[in-house]
């Protein structure tokens, strides 16, 4: 019998071929790889929570292998020495076995909570670059409001991840959840009841919070997360004025295989960076804590860093208790405004914020590309305010653990946080809004009469002058070059990123190539190529 | 009759029996023994009961005592008084402290106070243990008080019920990894980890500064041995597994080092990545 030649090279298109025989995907297939996205690194920055995300499933799975949440008391006799013989939740046991006789589950448990600890991050920062650059305009507003959803489903999965290994810390955060529920008025005992299963702690909190960890919040984040990405897919990615980009078209690289061998080789990075943190920092040192018992509270019990706002605004508001006199008298203790109201106003206002704006510019078009945050600055100045509000209040939060370590009176602290989340917000907006304007004229002048060279000129009736060198050709009528009108993108604002000199060699920690020859012009000797340059570049040098 | 009479004639006639007719020179004699005695009965008496300058003295120090008021008259003297009996705004009597105080706040070096402030901070001690036990001696022979106990603090300790006990009584103030923790207007509780296994268990007995006392009563010194060994053997030497501690403030340095750690480092990835276009 004769045998058919194998031809490796051939396997690759013969498969594909069969498959689109049998499927007909080729031409979705085609659309979706050569699809483009642009490419600045800004945009790489809600990919952090995306890869985050999926470092979280991926370490919580395990961790669910050995977890067992349940509050039934045992007497903990694990590898742990000064614990043994505790009586303590088959929660915290479990979690307990988990850092010491699983192996590898204490990098397991560490990696996931930096996960989770960078998923909040990088959406805030995402949220922040979207903030400024106006990315949230007509037609993504829907997208902005996903994403601080995202933000508070986030919140939800982190509080009810940290509240599982049933350690002091855990307990006291919800213990401290309790009382926020318990002080909404008139719902408030019953949701707090729903929720515990009667009166706090109950029996049964644990279980109802892993369940809801594990499938419910998962379940939504994924949900949201696939919507966001898919509006993403079909609004476009919005890019960066520059040449040859224009509101009705995207610059940049397809999807494959450049765009996917970048996202695939920055998931290892983001992977690798949660798995170094995992490994070198230790993180929530449940075994200190010890079992939860409603009388231990330790120093510097605080919550994770996106609940901090939270405890900082409590720490922050006075003591003020409303007093109804209705029937036996009704109380709203001062927790409801701080702990409800206050992040209830947050959640309006930054969901609304795209709607708000338009209406106040009367502005109802199709924005795809960005603005560069100077260009607005109303919007900017208002943004600097939100993130120096947040910034008191997160302060604020971490208040005990800043005054005993640098030597401030807890007091005055406390005083601080409360003057300063009045008067820093304001000055901000104000101080913003000014840089912005300066930056702006800067921008103008050089437009106007082009780059500062550096050399002082004196004229012959005495005055010195700097010489500028403009950035168009000297036209013929005047001997002055004409203005150029500003597009919204980086002016060139130092010699070195003129054409004469070149703008600075591509690469970041070595050059990738080689720099361009210098012109040659007629009846002169040809100027030798300048030697080697080697330079770590900003981000501004590789546009 | 006889005696019923007897009695009713008083007791100075009694004493005196039948009227005799007795010399002149005889009577003046016994006039003058008489005031001698009752003036020697009163001036004793008083000496007795009267307290006097040298009551105080009369007690003799030991000779570390001796030593130890030398140096509290050269050191202390200026806040806590002459005789240790405290200065009205300046410094408390110190009567009744107990050696267990003085130990803890002079070798800590928290005594002598640098100013007044909201508390005193540990510093480098300013005397030897020699000197320390000398002037502890002084303060306990002055007006006694509690002592910390000779021999091994550990001695026969339980880690697991030290640290139920740390949690429930400690960890408040000096915070779950013993590294203190702020209390109001300036104040705080120290950081655990250059105290000695004496200064831990003084600091129980006496309560110093904002500490409560925790006394045998309350908490045996069986207890206070588990305890201290927990922080000593266990908060101190942990090898910290998982990784550096982070100083072990809680989730505010974990969230400081999510930003300067995490999004630092992808941000330059980020950056690197967009840059290979």
């Amino acid at each position: 019998m004769k045998r058919r030649k194998f031809d490796a090279a051939a396997l690759p298109a013969k498969t594909a071929g069969a498959v689109d025989d049998r499927f007909q995907v080729a031409t979705p297939l085609r659309k979706l790889l050569n699809k483009v996205f642009p490419d600045h690194w800004s945009f790489l920055l809600g990919e952090i929570a995306l890869f985050s995300f999926i470092v979280l499933l991926l370490t919580g799975v395990f961790l669910t292998f050995f977890y067992e949440p349940a509050m039934t008391e045992v007497v903990y006799d694990g590898s742990y020495a000064p614990l043994r013989g505790t009586p303590m939740s088959a929660a915290y046991a479990s979690s307990l076995d988990l850092s010491f006789d699983v192996r590898g589950g204490l990098i397991m448990r560490q990696m996931h909570h930096w996960a989770a600890l960078l998923f909040m991050a990088a959406i805030v920062v995402h949220m922040l670059r979207v903030f400024f650059t106006g990315a949230f305009r007509k037609p993504r507003e829907t997208n902005w409001i996903i994403g601080s959803l995202l933000f508070w489903v986030g919140f939800l999965a982190g509080f009810t991840g940290y509240s599982l290994p049933d350690d002091g810390l855990s307990g006291t955060g919800l213990r401290i959840a309790s009382g926020i529920i318990l002080s909404i008025p008139v719902i408030g005992s019953w949701v707090s009841s729903s929720i515990f299963g009667g009166e706090f702690p109950g029996t049964i909190i644990i279980s109802r919070f892993f369940i809801a960890h594990v499938l419910l919040i998962p379940g939504l984040l994924v949900a949201l997360i696939s919507a966001h990405l898919g509006l993403v897919f079909k609004q476009k990615h919005t890019q960066w004025p520059g040449p040859g980009r224009t509101n009705e078209n995207v610059v940049g690289e397809r999807m494959f295989p450049r765009y996917a061998l970048k996202q695939g080789g920055f998931f290892m990075v983001v992977f690798g960076v949660i798995a170094l943190m995992g490994g070198l920092f230790q993180i929530n040192p449940i075994w200190y804590f010890g079992p939860y018992e409603a009388w231990v509270v330790s120093a510097a019990s605080q919550p994770d860093w996106y609940v901090m706002f939270l405890d900082g605004s409590t720490r922050l508001m006075p003591a003020w208790e409303i007093s109804i006199p209705i029937g036996d008298g009704y109380v709203i203790p001062p927790l409801f405004w701080p702990t409800v109201v206050l992040p209830g106003i947050l959640v309006g206002l930054s969901t609304m914020y795209p709607f708000l704006e338009a209406r106040r510019l009367k502005d109802y078009k199709h924005h795809n590309l960005l603005q560069r945050p100077r260009d607005v600055p109303a919007r900017t100045a208002v943004g600097a305010m939100a993130v120096s509000f947040y910034i008191v209040l997160t302060l604020s939060g971490g208040n005990d653990v800043i005054a005993d370590k640098f030597h401030i009176s807890l007091n005055a602290m406390t005083w601080a946080g409360r003057i300063g989340l009045l008067v820093v917000p304001p000055l901000a907006y104000y101080f913003t809004y000014r840089i912005c304007l300066g930056l702006q004229q800067h921008d103008r002048e050089v437009l106007a009469h082009g780059v500062e060279t550096g050399i002082i000129k004196r004229l012959p009736d005495g005055r010195f002058v700097e010489v500028h060198q403009p950035l168009t050709p000297v036209d013929g009528h005047d001997g002055h070059a004409p203005a150029l009108d500003y597009v919204g993108w980086v002016v060139p604002k130092k010699m070195n990123r003129l054409g004469a000199l070149g703008p600075a060699i591509r690469g970041f920690f070595y050059p990738i190539e080689k720099p361009a020859e210098a012109p040659v012009s007629p009846g002169h000797p040809p100027v030798e190529p300048r030697p080697e340059r080697e330079e770590i570049g900003s981000g501004e040098s590789r546009r | 009759m006889t005696s019923d009479n007897d009695r009713r004639r008083g007791l100075l006639a009694r004493l005196r029996g039948r009227p005799v007719a007795r010399s002149r020179g005889r009577r003046r004699l016994g006039a003058a023994v008489r005031l001698a005695a009752a003036l020697m009965l009163a001036g004793g008496a008083y000496t007795v009961f009267a307290p006097g300058v040298q009551a105080q003295d009369n007690p003799p120090l030991s000779a570390a005592a001796n030593e130890g008021k030398a140096l509290f008259d050269v050191s202390c003297v200026t806040c806590h008084g002459r005789n240790a009996q405290g200065v009205e705004g300046r410094g408390p009597s110190l009567i009744g402290v107990g050696s267990a105080s003085v130990e803890f706040q002079v070798s800590s070096g928290r005594m002598p106070m640098a100013r007044q402030e909201a508390q005193a901070m540990r510093k480098p001690p300013q005397f030897t243990d020699e000197q320390v036990r000398q002037l502890g001696q002084y303060i306990q022979e002055l007006g006694g008080g509690p002592q910390v106990p000779q021999g091994d603090l550990r001695e026969g300790a339980n880690l697991s019920t030290g640290g139920e006990l740390f949690r429930i009584n400690c960890s408040q103030c000096h915070a779950f990894g013993a590294g203190g923790g702020a209390l109001s207007s300036g104040k705080y509780a120290p950081s655990l980890k250059p105290a000695s296994d004496r200064q831990i268990y003084a600091a129980m007995l006496s309560g110093p500064q904002n500490m409560p006392v925790f006394g045998d009563n309350q908490i045996s010194p069986q207890e206070k041995a588990d305890i201290i060994a927990y922080i000593q053997e266990t908060l101190k030497h942990d090898q910290d597994q998982g990784g550096f501690n982070l100083g072990r403030y809680g989730p505010s340095t974990e969230g400081l080092a999510i930003f300067l750690v995490g999004i630092v480092a992808l941000v330059f990835a980020s950056l690197w990545i967009a840059g290979k276009s």
